[in-house]
């Protein structure tokens, strides 16, 4: 985990996936033999099938030897291995992740406030533990006392330190990371065994991963598919017997003979039929798009909300740090009448020089490179800060003693009503003017910010909300594909309007209260929609745990993380469109790879029927259309194709298949193109290429 | 001429389908009860205001079909103690049995010749009820699939006895009496005549008489197949002339062709209709085309020594005409012949063959393809759906483990029985004791028996010596099992559609109303059925075929 690179979301929404080691597949290879117990793999019926008819063919094959026969009975063994190794593969990458976390689960002491230490796996739900810079946390918890910065690397691969404090929304620590300054008390909140980074571990490994209801409802088609490819291939049986005994001056064939068609060449016929590409894969399909969530460092705490998050049709989105850069700018200064807009900008930046806050270290910014005016020392000069009750900061300046005739000067800039309030103090008359200025900026979504110095009004500051770079194309891109965005923002609805109609969301939420927030997402889910949204707040709970896919980020609170059923390890709330787009690769991979494998089964039918029944009917090899060397090369060449698909697939399975984001009907047309058209040439090329190259083998003629 | 006739009938399914769909889509969703259904319903004890779960739907569908099969067994056992029996005997047990499952499956499998064993009050008051009310159960059970769809977050399904009663009373009876009387206008008997000689070009023949026109009009309309006569629609007083043809073609296509605007309409999505419709209409006219090719091709030892594949077919309405019913009579579950499908070209009775194994969908019989096509809609949409990138939906309902589940297991039933049964007769003495004709035109023949039996399509390639008891018995039991099986996994899916809320449609949804889906759907249809039965068509049709 802690080499994983955070991958920044591309405007291209490109999917991207890990690269498959080969050295993995040989690494794999122990765990794909074990999984041949029949035990392990009833899971999979389309391998279990593949496994017995390998079993019966071996027998088949001791009982009456020839290359052919164990040729065949060689491959089917490869193929059930094959789809062992795909599950295999896709879980060992899993594995590897789990061991980096398990080195963080150090054996940790916990010191309870009494002084007592007890071992940290003793801990129970309600402990109070006390934590000291350069010690580990014991376990998950909330400070509920001081305040700390943690090295939280060891589960999110960022090595910048992070802040922990009681109360509020970033009381959350994680057990396994470490304090690095100050001291804090945590209250225990996890059941022992049962810790983030425990249930992480069981995650990438898939520990007690279950079918999700798509793949549930996929493996019953497969089913049905295999059930209807048995009974074509058990019935065909009697018919060919009495096919054969039409025409009793044929000779036998190793095909057919009186008894009918062979084991090994029925087996052979029924493994090529039903959905192996797709069975062999399904498993791993579904690890690996978990495994591609964690490599963006999210967590989904079930594959149900990976297919969920394909599904979503109404994101909710928060505005600050999600839409807009998470803080307002200064972006014009509006001088009343009388006043430069130089002097405006001097009496602004006067204000703000002290102010650190993002908006007023933006105002002094603005007004550096809109009217050159640079930082400056100021002497005689007491700071007025900013609190709730003024709603205003600003400097009292005393007069310059060096100085003669200086005179000594008040400046404030604040909420209009205050600072107005401050100016008619002051003993000033404010102009209407003031007012209209006011509104025009709040009406067109920006904040206004009025500047005054002792009993008039110089002019006002327009602080704007910056909408990220790429964020329209982003929504744009969202609408192609049915996904409706909604802006949640605490603001009044102009602004939030401004801003919507800025970033170019479909909806917005203004002044929305966490009851606003679980009353909307109720609203769309009656319609029938599927809702994602992120949060951090102990207040998002009730809405996180209401929503689809509910992410929680990683610096929110213990209870938001347990309501979503996702956890960003970045704290990112624009990974919310990667997620979604995940979800869908995942469910995009299944339908392309089922295609795939059923559209096979043409090509396999004309090599096998005319290699068992050309020799009763020799019309029939005119069906032989690749024109394949004799039945026995035929048979052994769909086989081998039909294994060697699965590996040749099992990168793709890992990887995902390509998605863009893009309307259905054009997503569809490209995956038939490739996956169905595709599906159905390939395998005659395949098959053709093979028979080419074992037509030379003993026995093929 | 053969173009000017298939032309001529679309152009009249083209004109008929819109005032019908619309005027079946009035019947069943209309909330007002007629006087004479008033009375049924009194009569019968019947809640008509009250709806139905859908397995309430079922039990009372089944029961209804029990007792109509224990009457109709009934009715042709006891034949001789009644009344109009002509004189015949009551008809053996494995041939009533057989038969009444035939027509109340809506089969019409005929194991017996009409003329020679069933008197007229077992063809009107048996057989000619059962082509009506086993009609009325298959488009009942098609318009609650429907309602499946339509409806939202709902366990009631609509009351199978309303259903069943206005699909008779309102829909097949009015376009029956008006289709009698244009078929006796066309020169079909309608009488009472009993079994009578008369002269005949090669000296006297045996001739019944009987209530014949409106026995055929409703045989057609129901796509029911059962003939008065053994001979079926080949015969003269069924068939008179090459227009009686054309028009017995148009009813049997007349309310399949229909249903699919009706159902656009319930669902409030016409154009999901027309989509429904355009893969019924593609893969038929396919069919069609491809019959006539190869039956005028005449690509075969006989047909190429006498100059056209004439043997079988009759000259009154030659070769393409014969052709074009042929392929009707299958693609619909009618199974009326009016030409002998055994003596088609291999390739010509393979295409007839594949129509069946296809399910009966383009267009289906009544109700029963309108059904069959949206089970193959909904597995098209599971896969095609996961490719958008959705869990997969069909008209905003979510196709999950129970529909593909319940979807599924209606796809299985049919192949399950046509390969089963086939291969039990081929590997069993008293299948094999009756086939009359030996190599892959024999199997061809229980093949195609077998197929017929279980799609409930009914017609015959001839052949085999089906009136056996094992015959009788497992052909009675692919009949059944074929038929309501099915009908009760379409039920439970309806069901199981009915209690969800839509999921609204976006940007995102697969469109199912697009050229696209259309062809997904009948490549879909095609690849799968391809799939299932090639061995089995390898060893029969493609086998004769291919002989050269």
């Amino acid at each position: 985990m802690t080499t994983q690179t955070v991958e920044t979301p591309k405007s291209t929404g490109r999917v991207g996936g890990g690269l498959l080691d080969p050295q993995q597949m040989v690494r794999s290879l122990p765990d794909a033999l074990k999984k041949l117990n029949p035990v392990t793999l009833w899971r999979n019926p389309v391998m279990l099938i593949v496994e017995i008819g390998a079993v019966f063919t071996t027998v088949l094959a001791v009982l009456e030897p020839s290359f052919f026969a164990w040729a065949i009975v060689v491959w089917l063994w490869l193929t059930v291995v094959f789809a062992n190794l795909a599950e295999a593969v896709a879980e060992g990458r899993g594995k590897a992740q789990a061991a980096t976390l398990r080195k963080a689960k150090t054996d940790t002491v916990a010191r309870r406030r009494s002084g007592e230490t007890v071992p940290a796996t003793q801990l129970q739900q309600g402990d109070v533990v006390v934590v000291e810079a350069g010690e580990i946390i014991p376990g998950d918890g909330d400070v509920i006392e001081g305040i700390a910065s943690v090295d939280e690397s060891a589960i999110t691969g960022e090595s910048a330190p992070v802040i922990r404090e009681s109360g509020g929304d970033r009381s959350a620590v994680t057990g396994g990371t470490k304090v690095l300054s100050d001291r804090i008390v945590v209250q225990i909140t996890q059941k022992p065994g049962e810790s983030f980074i425990d249930r992480m571990i069981a995650l990438v490994e898939g520990a007690n991963r279950q079918k999700t209801p798509n793949e549930i409802a996929l493996n019953i088609l497969l089913a049905a598919l295999t059930i209807i490819f048995l009974v074509a291939t058990i019935t065909m049986q009697p018919m060919a017997i009495w096919a054969k005994g039409q025409n009793p001056g044929i000779p036998d064939s190793l095909a057919l003979t009186g008894d009918g068609v062979s084991g090994i060449v029925l087996v052979s016929l029924l493994v090529c039929l039903i959905p192996t590409t797709i069975g062999a894969l399904l498993s791993a399909i579904g690890i690996a798009g978990m495994d591609r969530l964690v490599q963006r460092n999210v967590l989904a705490m079930s594959g149900r909300a990976v297919e969920a998050a394909g599904d979503v049709s109404t994101l909710l989105l928060d505005k600050t740090g999600t839409i807009t850069l998470g803080n307002r700018q200064a972006s014009e200064f509006v001088p009343v009448a009388g006043v430069t807009e130089q002097d405006l900008a001097e009496a602004a930046q006067l204000s703000s020089l002290a102010d650190e806050t993002p908006e007023g270290r933006s105002i002094v910014v603005f007004a550096k490179e809109r009217y050159g005016l640079r930082e400056r020392d100021v002497h005689n000069a007491a700071w007025v800060p900013f609190t709730a009750q003024t709603r205003m900061s600003g400097v009292d300046m005393a007069p310059d003693p060096g100085v003669s005739g200086s005179v000594g000067r008040e400046v404030r800039k604040g909420a209009a009503t205050a600072v107005m309030k401050w100016v008619r103090d002051g003993g000033g008359h404010p102009t209407d003017e003031v007012g209209h200025i006011v509104d025009g900026i709040s009406a067109s979504g920006g904040t206004p910010l009025v500047v005054a110095e002792k009993g008039r009004v110089l002019g006002v500051i327009h602080l704007k909300d910056v909408v990220k770079s790429g964020m329209r194309e982003r929504f744009d891109e969202m609408r192609r594909m049915g996904i409706r965005t909604v802006m949640i923002t605490g603001d009044n609805p102009l602004t939030a309007k401004a801003i919507a109609d800025e970033a170019g969301v479909d909806d917005f939420l203004a002044e929305a209260t966490p009851e606003d927030k679980l009353a909307l997402i109720k609203k769309e889910q009656e319609g029938g929609r599927l809702v994602a949204m992120t949060g951090d707040g102990t207040n998002d709970a009730p809405a996180l745990a209401q929503s689809d896919v509910g992410v929680a980020m990683n610096t929110g609170t213990s209870a938001a993380k347990e309501a979503g059923n996702m956890v960003d390890l970045d704290s990112n709330p624009t990974k919310l469109i990667e997620i979604v787009e995940i979800g869908k690769q995942l469910l995009i991979t299944r339908g392309a790879l089922t295609t795939f494998s059923i559209a096979n089964d043409i090509a396999k039918y004309f090599a096998i029927i005319p290699a068992m029944f050309a020799a009763v009917y020799p019309g029939l090899d005119t069906l032989n259309i690749m024109r394949l060397a004799s039945p026995q090369s035929a048979i052994l060449s769909a086989v081998i194709f039909n294994a060697i698909i699965i590996v040749a697939l099992i990168p793709l399975a890992l990887r995902g298949v390509r998605y863009r984001p893009s309307s259905a009907s054009k997503l569809l047309s490209r995956n038939l193109y490739v996956y169905g058209l595709g599906g159905i040439v390939a395998p005659f090329i395949g098959i053709k290429i093979i028979d080419l190259l074992i037509q030379f083998l003993p026995g093929m003629s | 001429m053969g173009w000017i006739f298939i032309a001529s009938l679309v152009l009249a399914l083209v004109i008929t389908h819109k005032p019908l769909g619309d005027y079946m889509y009035r019947v069943y969703t209309s909330v007002k009860h007629n006087v004479v259904e008033r009375f049924i319903y009194r009569l019968l004890g019947v809640q008509a205001d009250s709806e139905m779960r859908w397995a309430v739907y079922a039990r009372s569908l089944l029961a209804f079909s029990v007792i109509s099969l224990l009457v109709l067994y009934g009715l042709q056992r006891l034949q001789d103690k009644l009344f109009l029996s002509l004189g015949f005997d009551p008809v053996p047990d494995h041939i009533a049995w057989n038969t009444a499952v035939s027509f109340v499956t809506n089969t019409n499998w005929q194991a017996y010749s009409g003329e020679s064993t069933m008197g007229h009050l077992v063809q009107m008051s048996g057989l000619a009820v059962q082509n009506f009310v086993s009609a009325a159960v298959g488009m009942a059970v098609a318009i609650t699939l429907v309602r499946g769809f339509a409806r939202r977050g709902t366990d009631t399904l609509g009351n199978f006895w309303v259903d069943l009663v206005r699909g008779t009373i309102r829909i097949l009876l009015p376009i029956a009496f008006v289709g009698a009387l244009v078929l006796v206008a066309g020169g079909l008997v309608q009488n009472f005549i009993g079994p009578h000689e008369i002269a005949g070009l090669t000296g006297p023949t045996n001739m019944t008489g009987g209530p014949v026109a409106s026995q055929e009009v409703i045989k057609e309309l129901g796509t029911n197949g059962g003939g008065f006569y053994n001979t079926n629609s080949a015969h003269p007083f069924e068939n008179a002339t090459g227009w009686t043809n054309w028009f017995e073609i148009f009813l049997i296509l007349l309310i399949p062709f229909a249903l699919p605007r009706t159902f656009g309409k319930m669902v409030g999505q016409i154009r999901q209709g027309y989509a429904i419709l355009a893969v019924m209409g593609v893969i038929a006219l396919f069919s069609v085309t491809l019959t006539n090719v190869f039956e005028l091709a005449g690509d075969a030892t006989v047909p190429q020594a006498i100059g056209a594949a004439l043997e079988g077919k009759d000259v009154r309405f030659g070769v393409a005409n014969s052709a074009t019913f042929g392929a009707a009579t299958t693609l619909t579950s009618t199974g009326a012949v009016d030409s002998f499908h055994d003596s088609y070209t291999p390739f010509g009775g393979m295409m007839t063959l594949f129509n069946m194994m296809l399910g009966e969908v383009a267009p289906g019989g009544v109700g029963a393809g309108l059904y069959g096509m949206l089970i193959l809609a909904v597995i098209t949409v599971f896969v095609a759906g996961l490719m958008v990138g959705r869990t997969p939906e069909y008209l905003g309902k979510k196709i999950g483990a129970r529909e593909i589940k319940l979807a599924s297991m209606y796809f299985l039933v049919t192949p399950i029985l046509v390969l089963v049964g086939t291969a039990l007769a081929m590997g069993n003495e008293a299948g094999l004791a009756a086939m009359l004709n030996s190599g892959p035109h024999g199997f061809s023949e229980i093949l195609y028996a077998f197929t017929s039996a279980s799609n409930n399509n009914g017609s015959a390639f001839g052949g085999v010596t089906v009136n056996t008891p094992w015959y009788d018995v497992a052909l009675g039991l692919c009949m059944l099992f074929g038929r309501f099986l099915p009908i009760v996994f379409v039920l439970a899916l309806a069901g199981s559609l009915a209690k969800q809320t839509p999921v609204p449609e976006t940007a995102g949804t697969l469109p199912t109303h697009r050229p696209q889906f259309v062809g997904m759907v009948v490549g879909v249809t095609i690849i799968l059925v391809a799939l299932t039965f090639l061995p089995a068509l390898a060893l029969g049709p493609l086998a004769e075929g291919l002989l050269s």
